[in-house]
């Protein structure tokens, strides 16, 4: 499954944070995710509570999800649109010519941590 | 008690598979190994176009397969039997390879005097687009009866992927698929891939997209 494997790349990512700055327990980590990115976040923070379970680093962990807006660039005319309203046509011209700006992302935002 | 610290850690998620990929892309390149990562929808012909490319390349080039379906080992099976390495790498469930398991699959194909390796990831065009494997190059395979607005459907695996093979054109006559329109469309994501209409099944084309490749592999040899 594609958010577990997500929950994953996250983990192993902290561990290495974890190990640089000296933490033993990660409270909290916050995630900033495109409305565009295919991630789904609920099915994210139940994946993170079964694998935090199983990694002492991130027991009793939270997930928060953060989501950031998607936004659409049209060569055609010029403008910005929101993504996820008008899909690939640009509501301003008609024009298929367009290409997402931001909506995409997937970011480890930050974490909380003793 | 111990102080609660806020860290920021502003990364993407993928960063670290990226670097993983990269390290992996160096390391083959330097054993002067092609790794081809090929990706699409199930049953779209990974492996009936991979054993015609077997076919037509294997006196010339060394090659091993890497399979990787989320649960069986057919298509390992099927590879095998046109005689070259072939390897069943298993995702444990996952819909995807990354870097590491790319690693691993590699480390099983010992793949000391190969010059090709050919990966078939998970047939799914959402989540292996995400993932860089350390591939020397991104391939995907868009079968007729899919449609041809396929790459506006999935911007991101043709935005990642330089060279799509558009496989069974030998039913194009049943399909309302238009060549000219998918081009177009492959080009707004991805303004320099290269397009090979073929059909696994009767061979058209595949001397075409044969020839590509071992041109690819030798430049990627050479270039050490
Ligand atoms: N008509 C036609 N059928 C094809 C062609 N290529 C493959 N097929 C058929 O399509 C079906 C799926 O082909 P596979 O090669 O197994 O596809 P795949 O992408 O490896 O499938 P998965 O590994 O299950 O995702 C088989 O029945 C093939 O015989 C083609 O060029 N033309
Ligand atoms: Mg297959
Ligand atoms: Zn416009």
């Amino acid at each position: 499954m594609h958010e577990l494997g997500i929950v994953f790349h996250v983990m192993d990512t902290l561990d290495d944070v974890a190990k640089d700055n000296g933490l033993t327990q990660i409270q909290s980590v916050t995630l900033e995710i495109g409305e565009v990115s295919t991630v789904v976040g609920d099915y994210l923070i139940d994946c993170w509570q079964w694998a935090a379970k199983k990694r002492p680093l991130f027991e009793n962990s939270k997930l928060l999800v953060q989501t950031l807006e998607a936004v659409t660039h049209c060569d055609g005319c010029g403008k910005d649109y929101g993504t996820v309203a008008h899909g690939r046509i640009c509501p301003y011209c008609g024009s298929e010519k367009t290409w997402l700006i931001k909506g995409n992302e997937l970011n480890i935002k930050e974490i909380s941590a003793i | 008690m111990e102080k609660v610290k806020i860290l920021e850690i502003k990364q993407s998620v993928f960063a670290n598979n990226d670097a993983q990929a990269a390290a992996l892309r160096e390391e083959l390149k330097s054993k002067g190994i092609y790794l081809l990562n090929l990706m699409s929808s199930p049953g779209s012909g990974k492996t009936t176009t991979l054993t015609q490319l077997i076919g037509t390349l294997k006196d010339e080039l060394q090659i091993g397969v890497m399979e990787a379906d989320i649960d069986s080992d057919v298509d390992a099976k099927t590879i095998a039997a046109t005689g070259v390495k072939a390897i069943q790498l298993h995702t444990g469930g996952m819909c995807h390879l990354d870097a590491a398991m790319t690693r691993q699959g590699l480390e099983g194909l010992d793949p000391g005097e190969l010059d090709l390796v050919i990966l078939e990831n998970v047939g799914n065009l959402v989540c292996p687009a995400e993932f860089d494997t350390g591939a020397s190059s991104n391939c995907m395979i868009l079968s007729v009866p899919e449609g041809h607005d396929k790459p506006l459907k999935y911007p991101l695996m043709f935005q990642v992927c330089d060279t799509v093979i558009i496989n069974k054109m030998d039913v194009q006559p049943y399909f309302d698929f238009d060549l000219d329109k998918c081009t177009e469309y492959i080009h707004m994501r991805n303004p320099k891939a290269r397009i090979f209409p073929i059909s696994a099944k009767t061979g058209e084309g595949v001397d075409a997209l044969a020839a590509w490749l071992k041109a690819e592999v030798i430049t990627w040899k050479g270039e050490n």
